[in-house]
């Protein structure tokens, strides 16, 4: 952060910002190089890598972070953090399934009861958004600690559903269900098209839109956008809104993969989905972000994944160590940036 | 058992008023609370020796109490001691080395101890062991392996569990069981978590990368459910039996409605909570000695046997 000394502002013209030069423009394509860089070695280490078949399997799995991490970005963008949507997720996969179990007695397996559990994951994740929100605006606590305290209630809810053990999806409700994980449109798996969308749609929003410009402007000085009229309190609880919107949409495609929700459910997918937005370029302390980088990174990051699995050279053990080289990698390609 | 009762009863009776104070048995229960399927289990077996060993045993009064860490579990065990004054404890410890030392503190104080499945790092710490057999938990799956494909031949991927050094001897276990057949080739393990998510992940990435896999050591019956489920998608039929284990009531009934998949399941069952309670209460009421360690074997289930180890009302 260099900031202009305020001295020579007053008297000579400084320019307020030297042009980027070529090698912070490479540095800022960084996720999309070390995405290259690694399906390349991929390819190599084993060819079957570059299959549709295997591709599209690795698609579908960075679809759940992926749509997460989406709504991800703009509450770190905002200066927030959600630790929760893991647990979130859980709950409303476990909710979810309860609820159209319960409705399939009267109203039978058919697209009513599949579209009303459908509405209700929306409308869960919406509510746990607001309650985070509010509580985060309102009640003035930091985000860290109110999704931090929900990352414990909901699973601990959820186990308490599940009273330890597994909530499965009624088996006629599953199969009628099940396309919607494991169809396709045109040849390409529903929950990629629905990722597609939804990054489509959260790069038009925090690109183009006048929401988009205030979550930005509230990430980089909240103080100065108070002063700018910004509804900062609407906006941000708006962020989480979406935030648990997103985890809602991303739970409809997960239940009818499994069919269940068990404790063990979504563990961990809150740090999947902030290491993709920060893989992808966005600034942890918000202020500044991109869309198309936070999907890069979520693919990235289950790309490590397939490829450790395909591949035999690495010993089991270092699997987790191998994801973490590469994020600091990664992030140590865009630091000119920051 | 009737019988045992009255005796019971008849000779703390005759015994007088003196003893009847020393009487009343407290035996606390320390077990983790239910996050997983297996430990859900766990909590379901205890609560259930308690209502029926309370029932046979008038005089006996069981704590159950769940832990989510050892932390919160060493704390717990303190409790048990100072304020509801027990004289036994069966405690399931979430780890083995922390609370080592809690738990022989209890013993120092003439506590009772009985130590489940996982093993205290200093075995001076317990009174008693009582165990699943990890080594015939993959011994048992092995060699039913061998009974299959002995001949035929298979090749055959593992999913593991967790890193641990239970899984360690799981998977040692299975693969010198299988080494007895040469024709029988195993392609690779990789670690699934006991998870079913991650079962199904690593098992669509063994699907890409082995053109024919015979079959699958899923060594878990929630990771067997994401297996299933990577199969189906796949639509692969080269596949012809998926092994799961631990004894979850959805994978006992495919048993015994003789799925053609998964035909069988090796047992490292979470009732050996309630057989560890059972077998403490029995020794405290009785004054007899408990036997120093008692191992519960993993038994192979098949559609004969299967009914034997099907609980459908447990969460597990």
């Amino acid at each position: 952060m260099s900031q202009p000394d305020p001295r020579a502002a007053g008297t000579t013209a400084v320019p307020a910002r030297p042009p980027r030069p070529v090698l912070t423009r490479v540095a800022s394509l960084g996720p999309l190089l070390g995405l290259i860089a690694l399906m390349v070695a991929a390819t190599l280490l084993n060819p079957d890598f570059l299959t549709v078949a295997n591709l599209s399997n690795v698609l579908t799995r960075a679809a759940f972070s992926g749509i997460i991490a989406v709504g991800m970005t703009f509450v770190i963008i905002s200066g927030g953090i959600d630790l929760s949507v893991g647990s979130m997720a859980a709950l409303i996969a476990g909710s979810m399934i309860l609820i159209m179990n319960a409705l399939s007695v009267h109203l039978g397996p058919g697209l009513l009861t599949i579209a009303l559990g459908m509405l209700a994951a929306l409308a869960i994740g919406a509510l746990a958004g607001l309650f985070h929100g509010t509580v985060i605006t309102r009640g003035r606590i930091e985000p860290f600690i109110v999704t931090l305290g929900t990352l414990g209630i909901f699973r601990a809810v959820l186990t308490y559903l599940a009273q330890g053990g597994a909530i499965s999806l009624d088996s006629g409700v599953g199969d009628r269900y099940g396309p919607v994980y494991y169809g396709s449109l045109l040849g390409v798996p529903v929950p990629i098209l629905v990722f597609t969308a939804v990054a489509l749609a959260g790069g038009v929003i925090l690109n183009r839109t006048r929401y988009g410009r205030y979550v930005q402007a509230i990430g980089s000085s909240e103080q100065v956008a108070r002063y700018a009229a910004i509804n900062v309190t609407g906006i941000k609880i708006l962020t989480y809104v979406l935030l648990g919107v997103c985890v809602g949409l991303a739970t409809i495609l997960y239940v009818p993969r499994l069919g269940s929700a068990t404790p063990s459910t979504g563990l961990l997918w809150e740090l999947e989905a902030i290491a993709a937005v920060i893989i992808g370029g966005t600034a942890l302390r918000g202020g500044s972000g991109r869309i198309w980088g936070t999907v890069v990174g979520a693919v990235l990051l289950v790309t490590i994944e397939n490829v450790l699995n395909l591949t035999n050279i690495i010993s089991v053990y270092l699997n987790a160590a191998v994801t973490g080289f590469v994020i600091i990698g990664v992030a140590f390609f865009q630091r000119g940036r920051r | 058992m009737r019988h045992l009762t009255r005796l019971t009863a008849l000779s703390l009776l005759l015994a007088g008023s003196g003893a009847l104070a020393q009487a009343k048995q407290v035996i606390g229960v320390s077990i983790p609370s239910a996050d997983h399927g297996w430990t859900a289990g766990v909590v379901y077996h205890a609560n259930q020796a308690k209502a029926m060993l309370e029932k046979m045993y008038p005089n006996v009064q069981i704590i159950v109490k769940t832990a989510k860490d050892s932390n919160e579990q060493a704390n717990q065990i303190q409790d048990l001691l100072t304020v509801n004054k027990i004289g036994a404890l069966v405690i399931l410890p979430q780890e083995s080395a922390p609370l080592t030392r809690p738990v022989a503190a209890l013993k120092a104080k003439g506590v009772f101890v009985t130590v489940v499945d996982r093993g205290l790092t200093d075995p001076k710490a317990q009174d008693a062991y009582v165990a699943g057999d990890n080594t015939a938990f993959g011994r048992v799956a092995g060699e039913y392996f061998v009974k299959q494909f002995g001949t035929s031949g298979a090749n055959v991927v593992v999913l593991r569990g967790i890193p641990t050094v239970i899984d360690n001897q799981r998977v040692d276990a299975f693969k010198a069981a299988v080494a007895k057949s040469p024709k029988i080739k195993i392609l690779d393990a990789k670690f699934g978590n006991w998870n079913r998510d991650d079962a199904f992940k690593v098992m669509q990435d063994y699907l890409t990368r082995f053109p024919k896999i015979d079959a699958v050591w899923a060594s878990d019956d929630d990771m067997a459910v994401g297996v299933l489920k990577a199969l189906e998608q796949a639509k692969r039929t080269d596949v012809k039996l998926v092994l799961g284990g631990a004894g979850m009531k959805e994978a006992i009934k495919k048993v015994m409605d003789k799925d053609k998949l998964m035909p069988a399941d090796v047992t490292y069952p979470p009732s050996m909570i309630a057989d560890a309670i059972r077998l403490t209460v029995e020794s405290r009421v009785k004054g007899t000695p408990m036997k120093a360690t008692t191992l519960i074997p993993s038994v192979l289930v098949t559609p004969a046997n299967a009914k034997n180890y099907y609980f459908p009302d447990s969460p597990f």
